[in-house]
């Protein structure tokens, strides 16, 4: 199963240049260039609850952070609201300088957006490698008479679907299942499916929503590989909603905690391993006898 | 060659289909040549045609792009009732085959156009919205021509929602469309030919366009809406996508349908006939383009040939219905079906493994 024999090192964490990771000062005029995605006082309200409360955050061009939280802190209304799937009630999600909130859902993705779903959502009845190809929907161009009346731009298009779509699938070897149903697959595969029909969308900014659920550890040690190489290979931004520690410390260069809706820290792994409010958070408070 | 392989399952299946209708059509053709098809087979011939288109672009709605659509012969009457007045307007002078071309095309702009009006705004919202207003469509256009004259005269056409006096027609006016009698007159213009070809182009249309992009759009949307949207397809644009393309074959076909006979009335098309468009299509199994096509020929025909049992017809009809609906999802056969296509892809994998090792 482990096909990449290689453990994540702290060298390979260093290859690429690292950002001052996620912050929550104004970031200054001279660093913009290397931020991907920040949002300024982002906050949604479902009557009167306030589930995500006035977030301010950052992430690097080519970081991987991850964001974690005990359960309902809010983290994937936290993704939703990036992907505008609800919208916010206050604040502003700037990636690279264009303010996404309020923007639909599908434009937000052309913007440079993807996401995975907790819950995985695959087009069911349609082949693996469809999958893939509807995620390259908006990058290769082809109107719909050119389809019906089968015109050469159709089968220029489709010869560039089919070849991308069997790349994009090599990342996690999953070429030879092209053809099987995606919702036949089994679940690990499913995951990592998404992962792939997400990347094909070409995104500045990727969001995983806990990759790693249902995977045994050798399956989350391979996935951890997998995302450094990604981040690599597609020099992109990562931000990962994950309850696995193993995963989030391993790869993560930094960490934001969300608790009810507010961030209660922000750090490297390090920092958020001795941070007293995460270990509450998590653990409850010790009591003082 | 794993492309070659891929492309040609789709292709396979879609020849398979246009061969099954070109069998069918010779078959038939030559049972007329030979004189022995009966009268009502051959009276039968036009309208199992624009069943067929009708059964066929419904299923881009249900069954590709999976909205309910409750209003299918609503768009059938539009584009007969257009063919009708462009046909007459052309008068006998004109080629009849450009005559019916002009007629078929009008048809589909009008339905087109009447399934953007109605698709625009449902299409923007979420839930099951479009069955309603699909329903009330129907029923609009139905009571809409039951209270609509149009003529035409010297001075061009004239229309009343009145009556026929209303129009002020001159000497030498015609009514084209006379409130609840319809249309009258209509030229003999549809004939099997013409049907075998409007099936082949409709076939043509919805099957490619299933298998391109737009159409891989449009089943992302049916199968995971949410997930459509966050890989950046505009959800409203292919939902309308599907139901317009399928309003303008519906249009054409109710255009192939009307000039079968001498007159239409718009009480024809109505809320049954949508129904039966419905169970035309969920009998041929939802998405399956080629069991639609069967399944529309049969039941078009079966009442016909049930004639003879009487007022029992409608009974044993119904029977049917319910019968072979139960038998296809039967476990058991479906277990049997499952069984029969492995023994038939063993044995063609077999071949192109033989086939290979000779090849080389």
């Amino acid at each position: 199963m482990n096909r990449l024999e290689k453990t994540v090192t702290a060298d390979q964490r260093q290859e690429t240049k690292m950002v001052p990771v996620i912050v929550d000062e104004i970031i200054p005029e001279r660093d913009r260039g290397r931020v991907a995605l920040e949002c300024r006082n982002l906050s949604v309200e479902f009557g009167g609850l306030k589930a995500v409360d006035d977030v301010n955050l950052a992430i690097g061009k080519t970081e991987i952070a991850g964001l974690i939280g005990p359960n309902g802190a809010g983290k994937t209304t936290f993704f939703n609201l990036l992907t505008n799937v609800y919208k916010p009630t206050r604040g502003s999600i700037l990636l690279d300088k264009v303010d996404t909130a309020g923007m639909s859902c599908d434009r937000v993705c052309r913007e440079g957006i993807a996401r995975t779903f907790q819950n995985i959502r695959l087009f069911d009845s349609l082949s693996v490698e469809d999958n893939v190809k509807i995620g390259l929907h908006t990058q290769i161009q082809s109107g719909v008479l050119s389809g019906i009346f089968r015109l050469p731009k159709h089968w220029r298009s489709e010869r560039e679907f089919h070849e991308r779509a069997l790349e994009l699938l090599d990342i996690f070897h999953m070429a030879d299942q092209a053809n099987v149903p995606a919702g036949s697959l089994p679940y690990g595969d499913q995951r990592r499916l998404e992962i792939v029909r997400a990347l094909a969308t070409n995104p500045k900014v990727l969001l995983l929503d806990e990759p790693a659920a249902g995977m045994n550890p050798s399956e989350t040690e391979e996935l951890m590989q997998h995302i450094l190489k990604i981040r690599n290979d597609f020099q992109i931004a990562i931000l990962l909603i994950e309850h696995d520690m193993n995963l989030v410390m391993g790869v993560c260069e930094g960490i934001a905690v969300l608790n009810f809706g507010k961030i209660i820290a922000k750090g490297t792994p390090s920092q958020i391993q001795e941070n007293p409010q995460v270990i509450e958070a998590y653990l409850g408070k010790q009591e003082e006898d | 060659m794993e492309k070659v392989r891929h492309l040609s399952k789709a292709t396979r299946s879609n020849l398979i289909t246009y061969g099954l209708v070109t069998a069918a059509f010779i078959i038939m053709d030559l049972l007329i040549e030979t004189g022995s098809a009966s009268y009502s087979l051959m009276g039968l011939l036009v309208p199992i045609c624009a069943y067929i288109c009708l059964a066929t672009s419904l299923n881009l709605v249900v069954g590709v792009s999976g909205e309910l659509s409750l209003g299918h012969a609503g768009f059938m009457s539009i584009g007969a009732f257009t063919g009708i007045v462009v046909v007459q307007l052309l008068g006998s002078g004109t080629n009849d085959v450009v005559r019916m071309l002009i007629g078929l095309a009008s048809a589909a702009a009008t339905a087109s156009v009447a399934g953007i009006l109605i698709g625009w705004p449902v299409m923007r919202l979420q839930g099951d919205y479009l069955a309603i207003v699909t329903l009330a469509f129907g029923e609009i256009i139905k009571n809409l021509l039951n209270n609509f004259w149009l003529g035409v005269d010297k001075y061009g056409l004239h229309f009343s929602m009145k009556s026929a006096m209303a129009l002020g027609l001159t000497d030498g006016g015609r009514v084209l469309i006379n409130g609840p009698q319809g249309a009258s007159g209509i030229p003999h213009l549809s004939s099997f030919f013409a049907g075998y070809l409007l099936i082949m182009f409709t076939l043509f249309v919805v099957l490619n366009l299933i298998n391109s992009r737009s159409g891989r759009a449009i089943m992302a949307v049916r199968d995971n809406r949410i997930a459509a949207q966050s890989v950046g397809i505009n959800v409203t644009k292919y939902r309308l996508m599907a139901f317009v393309i399928a309003a303008a074959l519906a249009g054409m076909a109710g255009a192939l349908y009307a000039m079968n006979y001498s007159s239409v009335m718009p009480k024809k098309f109505d809320f049954n006939t949508s129904i039966l468009i419905l169970v035309l299509v969920v009998l041929g199994g939802m998405g399956n383009i080629r069991g639609g096509v069967i399944s529309a020929a049969v039941l078009t025909i079966l009442p016909e040939r049930l004639r003879f049992i009487g007022d029992f017809r409608m009974l044993i009809y119904a029977l049917v219905l319910i019968g072979a609906m139960n038998l296809t999802y039967d476990t058991r056969l479906v277990e049997w079906r499952r069984k029969i296509r492995e023994k038939f892809s063993a044995k063609r994998q077999g071949q192109d493994e033989r086939g290979g090792v000779s090849g080389e």
